[in-house]
């Protein structure tokens, strides 16, 4: 590793990097080498960010489609949690349902999300089922493995240890199997959230006629590359508010865990 | 046979049957909404000898698989270094980190209309949205690596004033590799995905494009041979990813064998 630097230096070198980045941007679309159609600048971003917050693209001002969004991403993921995680629980715990699942489960992984748009549109219409189908498809296998590796990787001695103080199966199940895979259970979480958020963006993009993506579509179709990059800027820091909700909660089990024992 | 092989095998063939149960025999599945074996067959005869949404399926395969392959090694190439650069300078990745943090959250999907506008619908605007969402998988993983490498062999390449093209190419690559290899298993995932997504939006050849056509003429045996193949594809490259992958760590493997 080369030498260490200090905090100070750090700090001071992150800030001329973003200053770089952004002053690159910025001259580029200033210097009218790019047409301003094309790259708006970063100031020009900004302020069209801030119109959209109260001014209606596509039918909605920005927290409205931010809102249509979200709400198809919550019933998705929160449906992928409720099915995948005990499914993935079970595969952990009885071998012979894990020999049955996990052919079909890896044949599936192989289909990328967004594969799923046509059969999610044919099936379920493009309002609110479709892009919920979609989510599900992104947010569901993260899901499932990780609650699997959770359960399969239970130290065999607490199991052990309570088969032999003669604990009734449920007991076992609730108490011993459960808590040790929680760990696992939200890592899982926090990777499925950000693969349905992701998938979401693009099933929006596809079929959609309201959200984030949509009115991004919108922003191509009219030329707006600033509505475009304002969306891009929305959906980042959303994204970014449901990682660091989960990273919390996250910490808050590991501390909670920690206090416990 | 070992028990886990034939209970697959078992359930395959059982998911299968119900499959020809549900949609051609019984009839519970209206053939509008899932095709039957048969519809499926039929469709990929369509399209593999009369062609479909502009082109036979080889040629829309051979298309599919040239864009990820090009902007997956567009994105090894320029996210191995610099993932490289940012693990060994920690002035380097000072700079770089705040950038990548404003970045990064931004998922590659929602950079397709961007990349429409910038470059239309052809295949650079395709290849830029798959390197772009290849390109941060390998970078952080590269560096990840690069700080995962045991201090003492870093200091014992120092203390022995090994040049700094050596100490890269025989430090630095190789003791990150196993971290590289797992970012370039996720980065073929991400380019694929993004890729589908890509061509779902606007593209004029391509598996994506085979799909978006069905959907729009409500052909579910079309639709079924697309998501087939853009499975098989994607299986296909991950097992040669993976094969790469025990070849570069031959060396590791052996290590890790003697050890014991």
């Amino acid at each position: 590793m080369n030498r260490q630097i200090s905090f100070t230096q750090s700090i001071l070198l992150g800030f001329l990097g973003l200053a770089c980045f952004l002053g690159f941007w910025q001259g580029m679309a200033m210097s009218g080498l790019v047409s301003d159609i094309f790259l708006p600048s970063p100031v020009e971003v900004y302020e069209r960010f801030m119109a959209l917050l109260d001014r209606r693209f596509a039918g909605a001002t920005l927290p409205g489609h931010l809102a249509a969004s979200f709400q198809r991403f919550a019933y998705g993921f929160l449906l992928a949690a409720a099915i995948g995680i005990p499914l993935g629980l079970l595969m952990g715990w009885y071998q012979l349902l894990d020999e049955i699942v996990s052919p079909l489960f890896d044949a599936l992984r192989f289909v990328a999300p967004i594969a799923w748009v046509p059969f999610a549109a044919l099936w379920f219409g493009t309002g609110i089922g479709g892009p919920i189908m979609i989510i599900f498809a992104g947010a569901f296998p993260p899901c499932v493995i990780n609650a699997y590796r959770g359960a399969k990787f239970v130290d065999p001695r607490l199991i052990e240890a309570a088969n032999m103080l003669g604990t009734p199966s449920r007991r076992v199940i609730m108490e011993v199997l459960l808590p040790s895979s929680v760990p696992s259970i939200i890592s899982g979480l926090r990777v499925s959230a950000g693969l349905g958020w992701q998938s979401l963006v693009g099933a929006e993009l596809i079929v959609a006629s309201a959200g984030v993506g949509y009115m991004m579509v919108q922003g191509q179709a009219n030329i707006q590359t600033h509505t475009v990059m304002a969306g891009m800027v929305a959906i980042g820091l959303v994204g970014l508010a449901l990682d660091s909700a989960l990273r919390g909660l996250e910490r808050y089990i590991q501390k909670r865990r920690g206090l416990d024992h | 046979m070992p028990r886990r092989v034939s209970i697959g095998l078992a359930t395959i063939l059982i998911v299968c049957a119900l499959w020809y149960a549900a949609t051609a025999f019984f009839g519970i599945i209206p053939p509008g909404r899932f095709p039957s074996p048969a519809e499926t067959w039929s469709a990929l005869v369509h399209v593999s000898v009369r062609g479909y949404a502009g082109g036979e399926l080889t040629m829309h395969v051979y298309n599919s698989l040239r864009l990820v392959v090009m902007g997956f090694l567009f994105a090894i190439a320029t996210g191995v270094p610099l993932g490289l650069l940012m693990g060994w300078s920690r002035k380097a990745e000072a700079f770089i980190n705040p950038i990548f943090l404003i970045i990064r959250p931004i998922p590659p999907l929602a950079w397709i209309p961007l990349a429409i506008l910038w470059l239309g619908l052809g295949d650079a605007a395709k290849i830029m949205v798959i390197w772009f969402s290849a390109f941060v998988p390998s970078v952080i993983n590269t560096f990840a690596g690069v700080r995962n490498i045991d201090r003492p062999v870093l200091e014992a390449a120092y203390m022995l004033g090994m040049p700094k093209i050596r100490f890269v190419s025989e430090v630095l690559i190789p003791g990150a590799s196993p971290m590289i290899f797992t970012g370039l298993r996720l980065s073929l995932q991400a380019s694929w995905t993004t890729l589908v997504a890509a061509e779902l939006v606007g593209a004029f050849y391509g598996i994506g494009r085979v799909l978006s056509v069905a959907q729009q003429d409500l052909y579910p045996g079309m639709i079924l041979v697309g998501m087939i193949a853009v499975a098989i594809l994607g299986w296909g490259t991950t097992r040669v990813l993976g094969v790469a992958e025990a070849r570069a760590l031959r060396w590791n493997t052996a290590a890790l064998a003697a050890k014991g």
